[in-house]
């Protein structure tokens, strides 16, 4: 919200500078987001009289003696049409800053420090200026936007900074306003937390009006009172559209708006000073004299002040003559109502509209407004009221036309004015900040925020002002008084009355940070990916459209289709991290995620779906599927369980080094290298690796942890060196090994051979086997026979045989 | 005479010590004197020619001899022993400015890094943590925390929806209905979690990180909230570091405050980090709005509370000066190798 300090000052009596007045309202609650000096570019500018002004023979240029007071008298060189003897006009000094123009005159470039200079040979001692080149229009300066000198009265004095005559001086606020107050979103709201933060009164503005009496009446009909609460119709006749007065369009063009006419500004001047929209039609174009305000019927449409056309539906709020749409209620007036240049009459509108109605409609046909934003913050009746009377105020004080005194107040059961008293109790306020403020600090602060404040005993009774309807009880008047007594009083204390608890993670939160342990100790890295993704990045996984996968849950209003759709699976995330790594060069890592999948129970979705973790590994680089997999291991390892896992097909991995993760009969998940093809398509440089798990599955498979006594007898080792047919698996002989003997604690691979000497589709595995005594010794005599019963149940069932 | 022949012997082994400098040649040396042919031998065959009145004498000589020779050897010995040293040292010598050979370590998301020291911190103020579902309702991400539908703090959150009723949760806070519901007070919770909006520039990410804390007991004022604050600012950047409350608005606290922390980085008197202010905006906190613990049926003249709110990646970013917000979910490892524990 930008207020400028001139305005401010209208109203109250503001007698710090605008950086105190900033740091004063950041206290209290309005961060100054920006605080912008009108004319911060331009410095070193004073009045100068022309008092001698001789064309430079062939050119279109004067040489100028010209009477800077205090600054002397300066020869200047100047190129204008209009600079004559006996003028006054801007001199930007020698070092002084201006803008910088274009060849046009007009188009700002720049800011330029102006120098000595030489034109034609002449020299020039600094720069007579247009209203362009020290940032003045003619809605801030009468005669401004000439092409040409900016002519000053010709009572300044020669030599005076031009800057405060100018307003150049003044100051824009741009103020942060919280949600909670949107009668702070005007000059008007801020000025009364001006006036209580300096302990000022408030000069309210003028709100009388003459009116003559017309037989000429206006009928309203408030058809949808719950979206319009309140509506506010005046009729004004003797229209003379003019252009407003150069004060208004000042104050326009310091807010940014541009100046239209009399009329029109006056509606938005009220908006910017009051924060109330209004909306002034062409009463001669409404049908019937009448407005009847209403949801739109289905395939009705009108066509907004800007021209765009609009189809309409039961959910937009419109403004309607006897038969048709006239306006787009609190967004935009319709084309057919517009004040023209020969509008007689007008009706003023001043009116609450729902916000959530204006919210809607507005977004539902992308048009906004300043006065849809306003509506879309929030409007009090108490203002609307207020905004009426001071709109015809202005129509009176600028004589653009005569008030009447047909009004039409049409006040719903929905309309309520906001003004209310509430008893609080002091201590109760007291007891919530920690602090006891004094009561008459509490009063005094309430009364200049003009709440009234009368005490009796604890009990303190307030008269909430009708604009303040965000307060609600004793916490909000808590708020008020520590806002302006100041936060700095509040000091730490540490809970004295509070209960001791016991705090920390529970054992599920620990279980979880444990298992990142693990991961990161087998040298991954975590990441974190969003928790959407895009259906396309299950294409590229060739997930079948059977899968359930492709169930997922679709973001309504996602920023892009790449962050559309929830998570079911973590592997895209993380194809996505490695192929990032690899095109900005990291040719190797290791990775590992542990985040939540989206699984809805039913489409569309109903209730709330399951959130289900899930631990993702990547590796890329110089790695292979056994790197992969220990990692996998150790997570078993550390849950103290073994994991099965056996050749599978997962449509995004190989299909040979691809395997199903089992541990009794849950399974957990899938690890394998990402399919060559996949990785073609990619153009990746390294191969990349991927295992994602169901979190709970694996953590389901955790065993205790028990202490197991040492063996009393020694551990014995046996290698064997088997032979066995191409297809048999690791796992197989692992199993044969372990089943046919009970003192069998480990079997460790620890080579691999395939070559002429073992024949054709047969490979050589060697195993180191260790058995582990339990009551006796297990002597070579002993471990003779347990390897017999192994080898036998091994060429029994496997048809694999020693080397 | 034998006398000759043992003086001859030990010139020889004399001879043959001086080239001796590998155990390997000592050894050889060794069988060719102590050997079943070596030369003691041999002259112990000569025994058989010698007189049997004279055997004793030349017995003697010989097995002086045999002392003699051990006791060179084993000076030979030994110096072979330090020569073969000297060699071991020399042949192993190293360039030991070498890179050594470290375990590759891994490194923990910077994000899990602050979560668990924030965690830390608030556990020992009795704090409990509480991880609430991220697809929220409407009611337990806006209604239930005092933002019913027609509010206008509802605009200040652009939402991510699902239905007209599912949302992906804006904020942290949801959970903290969900715990009132259950708990009753006394309440001390910390909950932490991905919060999701719509939003994707320069310093925002449509999903990002949130810490909630909540305190619901008898007395609570905002003096605890003040002194709680103080206490996480000080374990978490450093123990000079002050706060600040100044007035904002949350729907589901009155009042309600924004923190800032004194800049760590200057100490206050204004730099880079906190743009000349000497401050820096780190949590959204205030009292526990009446309506919303009388919506989760605690009743707000018993019992009042504090909860607040802070952004993970914010603390994670000034806690390590990370400079650019989308670096904490773009997985580069690059950028997650420098996290160590």
């Amino acid at each position: 919200m930008k207020a400028p300090l001139s305005w401010l000052k209208d109203y109250v009596d503001i007698d710090v500078t605008a950086q105190e007045l900033s740091a004063k309202l950041f206290g209290c609650g309005f961060e100054v987001e920006e605080l912008t000096e009108v004319g911060k570019d331009i410095s070193g500018v004073v009045v100068g009289e022309v008092k001698e002004c001789e064309p430079v023979e062939g050119t279109h240029l004067h040489v100028c003696k010209v009477d800077c007071g205090e600054h002397g008298v300066l020869q200047i060189c100047c190129g204008a049409d209009n600079v004559a003897a006996g003028i006054k006009a801007p001199v930007a000094l020698i070092g002084a800053t201006v803008y910088a123009t274009a060849k046009d005159h007009v188009t700002i470039e720049g800011v330029v420090t102006i120098k000595k200079g030489k034109l034609r040979g002449i020299e020039s001692y600094g720069m007579l200026c247009s209203g362009v080149e020290i940032g003045v229009s003619g809605d801030m300066f009468d005669g401004a936007d000439y092409n040409g000198l900016l002519l000053l009265p010709s009572d300044w004095e020669n030599g005076a900074d031009v800057k405060p005559l100018l307003g150049l001086d003044d100051y824009i606020f741009d103020i942060g306003v919280t949600a909670n107050r949107p009668d702070c979103q005007s000059i008007l709201g801020m000025a009364r937390e001006v006036a209580a933060v300096l302990g000022k009164p408030l000069k309210m503005p003028a709100l009388t009006y003459d009116c003559v009496h017309s037989d000429n009446s206006v009928k309203v009909t408030d058809l949808a009172p719950d979206l319009c609460p309140r509506y506010i119709a005046h009729y004004v006749k003797d229209i003379k559209i003019a252009p407003s007065p150069l004060w208004m369009r000042k104050r326009l063009a310091l807010c940014g708006l541009r100046s239209i006419n009399n009329v029109v500004d006056i509606t938005n001047f009220v908006l910017l000073e009051m924060g109330q929209p209004m909306h002034a039609f062409d009463l001669s174009t409404l049908s019937g004299r009448e407005i009847v305000v209403r949801r739109a019927r289905n395939g009705e449409s009108i066509t907004t002040l800007d021209d765009k056309t609009f189809e309409l539906s039961r959910d937009n709020l419109v403004i309607c003559d006897g038969d048709k749409p006239a306006a787009l209620a609190g967004i935009m007036g319709g084309l057919n109502s517009e004040i023209e240049n020969d509008t007689k009459e007008l009706l003023f509108e001043a009116a609450k509209f729902a916000r959530d109605s204006v919210r809607k409609t507005s977004r539902a046909l992308g048009q906004h407004s300043d006065s849809s934003a306003m509506f879309e913050k929030g409007v009090n009746e108490y203002t609307t009221e207020l905004a009426m009377n001071r709109a015809l105020h202005l129509i009176e004080e600028l004589g653009c036309g005569t008030i009447t005194d047909v009004r039409c107040d049409v006040k719903t059961p929905y309309s309520h004015d906001g003004a209310k008293t509430i008893t609080v109790s002091i201590s109760k306020i007291n007891a919530l900040l920690g602090i006891t403020v004094p009561t008459e600090v509490m009063c005094d602060i309430l009364k200049k925020l003009d709440f009234g404040a009368e005490v009796d005993g604890d009990n303190m009774t307030l008269n909430v002002p009708p604009y303040r309807e965000d307060i609600d009880g004793y916490p909000d008047i808590a708020e008020e008084i520590i806002r302006m007594y100041g936060y700095d009083h509040i000091h730490g204390t540490f809970m004295p009355t509070a209960a001791v608890t016991n705090g920390g993670f529970n054992d599920e939160q620990k279980a979880e940070y444990a298992l990142k342990r693990t991961l990161t100790e087998q040298g991954l890295y975590e990441i974190s990916t969003y928790s959407f993704y895009s259906e396309k990045d299950l294409d590229l996984l060739k997930i079948p459209a059977d899968a359930p996968e492709r169930k997922f849950i679709k973001i309504k209003n996602p920023i892009g289709e790449d962050l559309s759709v929830m998570r079911t699976t973590l592997a895209p995330s993380m194809l996505n991290t490695i192929v990032r790594n690899l095109r900005r060069g990291n040719m190797e890592g290791k990775l590992y995620e542990i985040a939540k999948v989206y699984i809805p129970k039913d489409l569309p979705l109903k209730d709330f779906p399951e959130e289900k973790k899930h631990i993702c590994i990547g590796m890329f680089g110089n790695y292979d599927f056994f790197d992969l997999k220990g990692a996998v291991e150790a997570v078993a390892d550390s849950l103290n369980c073994r994991f099965e896992y056996e050749s599978a097909h997962i449509s995004y991995l190989h299909p040979g080094v691809c395997a199903k993760i089992t541990c009794g009969d849950k399974v957990l998940g899938y690890a394998g290298m990402l399919d060559p093809a996949i990785s073609e398509e990619l153009s990746l440089e390294r191969k990349a690796f991927i295992a994602e798990l169901d979190y709970e599955a694996v953590m389901s498979c955790a065993q205790p942890f028990r202490y197991k006594p040492l063996p009393k007898f020694p551990e014995v080792t046996r290698d064997l060196a088997l032979v066995a047919d191409a297809d048999i698996t690791c796992a197989q002989i692992e199993k044969a090994i372990r089943a046919a003997c009970k003192y069998v604690t480990d079997v460790r691979l620890f080579d691999i051979y395939v070559g002429k000497q073992i024949g054709e589709n047969k490979k050589s595995m060697a195993f180191t086997v260790t058995f582990t005594p339990a009551d006796e010794a297990i002597t070579p005599e002993k471990c003779d026979g347990y390897v017999k019963k192994i080898l036998g149940n091994l060429s029994h069932n496997l048809n694999v045989v020693l080397r | 005479m034998i006398e000759e022949r043992i003086e001859e012997l030990k010139r020889k082994i004399d001879d043959m010590a001086k080239d001796i400098k590998s155990s390997k040649s000592l050894a050889e040396l060794k069988t060719a004197f102590f050997g079943k042919q070596g030369e003691i031998s041999e002259l112990m065959k000569g025994m058989r020619d010698v007189p049997k009145e004279k055997r004793p004498e030349v017995g003697k000589i010989i097995n002086a001899l045999r002392d003699w020779a051990n006791q060179r050897f084993d000076e030979l010995e030994e110096n072979v022993k330090k020569i073969e040293l000297e060699e071991l040292y020399k042949a192993q010598k190293i360039d030991v400015t070498m890179p050594g050979r470290k375990q590759p370590l891994g490194a923990y998301h910077p994000n899990t890094l602050v979560i668990r020291e924030l965690v830390d911190i608030f556990s020992g103020m009795g704090f409990e943590v509480f991880e609430g579902p991220e697809i929220e309702n409407d009611y337990y991400n806006f209604t239930a925390l005092n933002t019913p539908k027609d509010h206008p703090a509802r605009d200040m959150q652009d939402t991510f929806y699902i239905t007209e009723d599912l949302l992906l949760r804006t904020q942290t806070s949801a959970g903290q209905i969900r715990v009132m519901e259950k708990k009753k007070p006394p309440i001390k919770i910390l909950s932490p979690g991905k919060v999701y909006r719509s939003d994707d520039d320069a310093t925002h990410s449509p999903m990002f990180g949130q810490m909630e804390g909540l305190v619901v007991d008898k007395g609570i004022t905002l003096c605890d909230l003040k002194g709680m604050l103080d206490e996480f600012a000080r374990k978490i950047f450093g123990s000079s570091v002050k706060t600040r409350l100044r007035p904002s608005y949350f729907p589901f606290t009155e009042p309600s405050v924004e923190v800032d922390v004194s800049c760590f980085e200057c100490g206050g008197k204004g730099c880079r980090l906190c743009k000349g202010t000497g401050w820096i905006e780190v949590l959204g906190a205030g009292m526990v709005n009446r309506r919303v613990l009388e919506g989760c049926g605690i009743d707000p003249d018993e019992y009042t509370g504090f909860a607040f709110g802070m952004g993970i990646e914010r603390i994670a970013m000034l806690k390590y000066g990370i400079n650019n917000m989308k670096m904490l979910f773009e997985g580069d490892v690059r950028f997650l190798k420098q996290f160590k524990d």
